[in-house]
């Protein structure tokens, strides 16, 4: 038997290849094994040429193998020569097949039969797994392939795309410009794509581009020597078998999920969920003693924290007690706070705050790196009611008073420990309250894709601001004066609710059971008037519907539909009653609210076209907007200046398009950001660079990676890509001697077609005094702006906008 | 839904301009001189100077509108002051002139500012009158939409009549290259239909006649359904009658879109150089007046 080395380290990715450097450069026998023939598999996958970063920016890298972004060709060979130099053994294509036993005594099982002995191991796999084979005959001849290094290495050929989630829609979409394109389909939809993927691939189907085999399956790939292409894939579909003759067939099936072998290790992971990472130390050691998990399959996704890792790892095998590279970031954070060491800080937060109690220290230490420790003075405003910020804050210390706007006298106090501001986290709408510091007040203030990350891993965390969300909103719209104690049975009843856009709350006629306080998105209300759906209200979040049926009838006079995704807390009649009993003056207060609706429900009712404009706007998608452009067709004359103001004063392109959108009774929607309450485009933007200000504006920043993600995923097409104009006009150059370009006009240099393109969108005029340029340079008054709130007034043809 | 240029702010400018031209004329009454009133006097010199400096601010309402990083107010607040205070420029320049014309360069600034200012006035009613019509005629389409409309229609009517009979090919082939849209200014702003199509006459020879809405072509077609008994020729007309008669009313919002267009934008075109125009003879009439004093 061979020796027993100190560490086994187990994938060569950037974790795995730090942790081996660090091995070698402490001189401890070592071994890294890597079950394909080349390092950082993850990153090879990746398209030619794509840009790696090196987020985040702020945390110093530790390791002996450098790294700084770049494109995936230079970071590769940097790595590789990295290995090279600092004389750590590796063995690829040396797949492990089992992990046995503990510290000091692992056994290390490998596909060729071979195996290792280890004192430690260190796995550094990764997530994406090994990808899953086609497991037909012909799958090991040279036409079949599992990636796609670059699309446009391939000209004229005949390729079948396997596979229906994104990496495949994504290869065939890149593919099909100059290639003749099919994609497999084992199902007869595109269901796990994401939607900007499913948009794409649709249309290219329907336009032609790409044919699909819905419902097919491959059979075999055979060797055709004597036709024109080399080989042919036999498909076996509804209809019988298939057969395409390709040049290449890829096949990005997915990728065989490294759970079951991490637990066959050993490893207990917390729940079932396919979120949930394994339990670890600080130390990034499993239960399993001696068996250390770093790099993304231990939760940390990005490049830097994965090297950091494995060099930490490695020094904590050797016993050397070194704090992690992001220690002085967070002690800079904690200076100032009297707990003690950084590691002292953290457990004392965790004590004092219960929300945060539960979770795993890596994770605690992660969302404490992305959060904001202060220190507000007495009496200062946290935030205000009505702003867009959408930050979590919890309490580490001192109180803060929640009120409503000038009543600061009725404030409710919050102590240690306690936390505010997840209304506007669910919501994505502005503050419902304004928070002002109390004594010796301490804040974290954690940002919202930090916590919504969290809720979406943490049961735990989920259910804590789950509960604490319908608590506040329950007490705050319907029984303000009832302590909270008293609601909590109320509470405990309350079921959160999810619709899809178009579901139907309730309708006309059905019995009333329940009340509805929409938590996000936004519904409309409508009632059947002559055979005919009249749209009589529209209600955001934060808002409540179906008081009428539980107050008054026992029926529904209206139905009610969710414009957009929308998510609600409901109350059954039961509970509600004791709400009406605990609160003596809501009876009063519901009473009232339901007078002012039948007075607004006989106006809509009398003037049904306003409900027709608000139905024509729902449609296009204000529902979920919180600031559009809208243009009075009967005002417009067309001259475009507001597309000009946009394109002057955003580096020559205009992020709206006025001409295109529909319009209903004269108000024309025009091509241009709604900026959401809960931004499509925010959702898989790689380097987070769409934020959100305090006044509402969604903007993109310099980061920008121009991936095209939130271009794809914007459903009203107002994210295009562009290049910096950074000419400006010279306007009495113009003037006088007819020189350079006229104001407002397209550029007349034409760009450099290699200048990377970067996601453009209205940014609402953020950085210009006196607000939107569009609304500034319409000459007949035809474009404004609206918000929601502002919606009434607009379909009522009043109002002062 | 929004309030026009004429009711900005309540008015703000039309109460300006209503002080201006009332301060005018009471300052005009109450004048008295030896000489019948002109430009000579006091009260000449002051109206002269506001009113130069008047039609200077005007011009300068061209450059605001293309300063798109300016905060100075919005452009729907210039152009409300601009219409506003320029109609009163018209009392303040003919008290100026004390109602004394001739044919000389004075009197050429003062027409030139009139053509000025009653070039503008028809482009207020422009912009107030066409383009809540203009959004009405379109619908949900733009222009380019309806003339692709146009065309999607045509491609249809020449590949059924692809295999038509010959003179029905003939009629529809030539009705469709004969088709017109657009055209000059003028052509443009009479939104006259110029379309013209040839048809076989009975002596076998071919004329070529006018096509308004494409009805010449539509009546031949059904005075040859009315003369033909083959089931298939006639289920070929009657098809080809549906697309014209849509292709006739998509010509008709075509038509009235580019007229209603040319009539919202023509007008600048005088407005603006007569504009120049007049600060030239502005320039000349002031120069004049201080050299031959």
């Amino acid at each position: 038997m061979a020796e027993t080395l100190k560490v086994a380290v187990i994938g060569a990715g950037p974790a795995g290849i730090s942790a081996a450097a660090r091995a070698a450069a402490t001189g401890i026998s070592h071994v890294l094994l890597e079950s394909s023939p080349a390092h950082a598999q993850t990153i090879q996958r990746y398209q030619k040429g794509k840009h790696v970063m090196a987020e985040p920016g702020v945390l110093p890298l530790r390791s002996d193998v450098g790294f700084e972004a770049g494109t995936r060709e230079n970071v590769l060979s940097a790595w590789q020569e990295a290995l090279n130099a600092s004389g750590v053994s590796v063995r690829y294509s040396a797949e492990t097949i089992s992990i046995e036993g503990q510290r000091p005594e692992f056994r290390i099982g490998l596909n060729d039969g071979s195996s290792v002995s280890a004192e430690n191991v260190v796995l550094s796999i990764g997530v994406q797994g090994n990808p899953r084979k086609l497991g037909v005959p012909g799958e090991q001849t040279p036409w079949v392939q599992y990636t796609l290094d670059d699309p446009d290495e391939y000209q004229g050929e005949s390729i079948v795309v396997i596979g229906a989630g994104d990496a495949a829609i994504e290869n065939a979409v890149a593919l099909c410009g100059h290639n003749t394109v099919y994609i497999v389909n084992r199902k007869d939809e595109f269901a796990r794509a994401k939607d900007g993927n499913l948009a794409q691939i649709t249309r290219a189907i329907e336009e032609d581009r790409i044919r699909c085999f819905y419902r097919s399956n491959a059979a075999r790939i055979e060797e055709t020597p004597a036709a024109e292409r080399p080989a042919r894939l036999v498909l076996n579909t509804d209809e019988g078998e298939a057969s395409v003759p390709v040049n290449r067939v890829i096949a990005r099936i997915g990728a065989i999920p490294q759970r079951r072998f991490v637990e066959s290790c050993g490893v207990a992971y917390p729940s079932d969920k396919p979120t949930a990472i394994p339990q670890l130390s600080a130390r990034y050691e499993s239960n399993v003693p001696g068996l250390y998990i770093i790099g993304a399959l231990g939760g940390y996704p990005l490049i830097k924290q994965a090297m950091n890792q494995g060099y930490e790892v490695v020094e904590y095998i050797l016993g050397n007690d070194i704090g992690p590279a992001d220690e002085p970031l967070l002690e800079k954070k904690f200076r100032g706070l009297s707990y003690g060491s950084v590691s002292e800080s953290l457990a004392a937060m965790q004590k004092r705050i219960p929300l945060f109690g539960p979770l795993n220290a890596l994770v605690f230490r992660e969302l404490m790196l992305d959060s904001e420790v202060t220190t507000p003075a007495p009496g200062e405003t946290v935030f205000m009611l009505n702003d867009y910020t959408d930050s979590f804050f919890t309490i580490l210390d001192g109180t803060v008073l929640v009120g409503r706007g000038a009543a600061q006298d009725a404030a409710l106090p919050l102590a240690a420990g306690q936390f505010f501001g997840e209304m506007s986290l669910i919501s994505g709408r502005r503050r419902t309250a304004t928070v002002v510091a109390g004594e010796n007040c301490v804040l974290i203030e954690s940002p919202r894709r930090t916590i919504k990350k969290l809720l979406a891993s943490n049961d735990h965390a989920r259910r804590t601001i789950d509960n604490a969300f319908m608590l506040r909103a329950i007490q705050s719209s319907f029984a303000p004066d009832v302590p909270a104690a008293e609601l909590m049975d109320v509470v405990e009843a309350a079921r959160l609710n999810e619709y899809k856009a178009g579901t139907v709350l309730f309708a006309e006629g059905d019995e009333a059971d329940s009340l509805h306080l929409i938590r996000s998105g936004s519904v409309s209300v409508s009632r059947n008037i002559g055979g005919r759906d009249i749209v009589t209200a529209y209600v955001p979040a934060g808002k409540y519907v179906g008081e009428m049926g539980l107050i008054g009838n026992t029926r529904r006079t209206a139905t009610v539909t969710a414009t957009v995704k929308t998510a609600t807390i409901s109350l059954d009649s039961q509970s509600f009653n004791r709400l009406l009993d605990k609160a003596p003056t809501l009876r009063e207060r519901m009473q009232r609210r339901i007078q002012q609706r039948i007075v607004e429900n006989t106006q809509m009712e009398a003037q049904p076209e306003s409900g027709d404009l608000i139905s024509f706007l729902m449609q296009q998608g204000l529902g979920e907007a919180t600031d559009v452009l809208l243009i009075d067709s009967s005002l417009c004359v067309g001259c475009d200046n507001c597309e000009k103001a946009c394109a002057e004063t955003h580096n020559g392109t205009s992020r709206l398009d006025r001409e295109a959108g529909p319009t209903y009774a004269m108000v024309h929607v025009p091509t241009s950001c709604r900026h959401c309450e809960d931004p499509h485009c925010m959702t898989d933007c790689p380097p987070d660079a769409i934020h959100r200000n305090a006044n509402g504006e969604v903007f993109i920043d310099d980061s920008c990676i121009g991936c095209e993600n939130c271009m794809h995923n914007c459903p009203y097409g107002v994210i295009h890509m562009a290049v910096d104009d950074p000419v400006p006009p010279r306007f009495w150059q113009w003037l006088l001697f007819g020189a350079g370009r006229a104001p407002g006009m397209e550029s007349l240099a034409k760009p450099d077609p290699s200048t990377p393109k970067k996601a453009v969108k209205c940014d609402m005029c953020k950085d210009l005094d006196g607000g939107p340029a569009c609304v500034r340079a319409c000459p007949t008054g035809a474009a404004l702006r609206v918000s929601p709130e502002q919606f009434a007034g607009l379909v009522h043809g009043g109002g002062d906008f | 839904m929004h309030e026009s240029i004429l009711v900005y702010r309540r008015r703000r400018y039309l109460w300006a301009a209503l002080g201006l031209a009332a301060l005018s004329l009471l300052a005009y009454a109450l004048h008295r001189t030896p000489e019948p009133p002109n430009g000579g006097t006091w009260l000449g010199y002051t109206l002269g100077t506001i009113g130069a400096l008047l039609i200077v601010w005007l011009t300068v309402f061209g450059i605001r509108k293309r300063r798109y990083h300016s905060a100075a107010g919005k452009v729907e607040g210039w152009l409300s002051a601009h219409v506003y205070l320029g109609t009163a420029l018209l009392v303040v320049a003919s008290l100026h002139a004390g109602f004394q014309f001739g044919w000389n360069v004075h009197t050429l600034a003062y027409g030139l500012m009139c053509a000025t200012i009653f070039s503008g006035f028809y482009g207020v009613y422009a912009y107030l009158h066409y383009p809540r019509l203009v959004s009405r005629n379109r619908g949900n389409l733009t222009l380019e939409q309806m003339l692709d409309n146009v065309a999607t229609i045509d491609n249809q009517c020449l590949r059924i009549a692809k295999n038509a009979p010959d003179d029905i090919r003939e009629v529809v082939t030539s009705a469709v290259n004969r088709t017109q849209v657009g055209g000059n200014t003028f052509q443009q702003l009479s939104g006259r239909d110029r379309s013209r199509v040839v048809l076989p006459s009975g002596d076998g020879s071919h004329r070529l006649r006018r096509n308004p809405d494409q009805e010449r072509a539509i009546e031949w077609l059904a005075e040859r359904l009315s003369r033909t008994s083959d089931g298939e020729v006639s289920a070929t007309i009657n098809e080809l009658e549906r697309l014209l008669a849509s292709k006739k009313m998509m010509l008709k919002k075509v038509r009235a879109d580019v007229r209603m267009q040319a009539r919202l934008q023509f007008w600048l075109y005088l407005h603006i150089p007569l504009a120049v125009t007049l600060i030239a003879a502005l320039l000349v009439h002031i120069v004049a007046v201080f050299l031959y004093w």
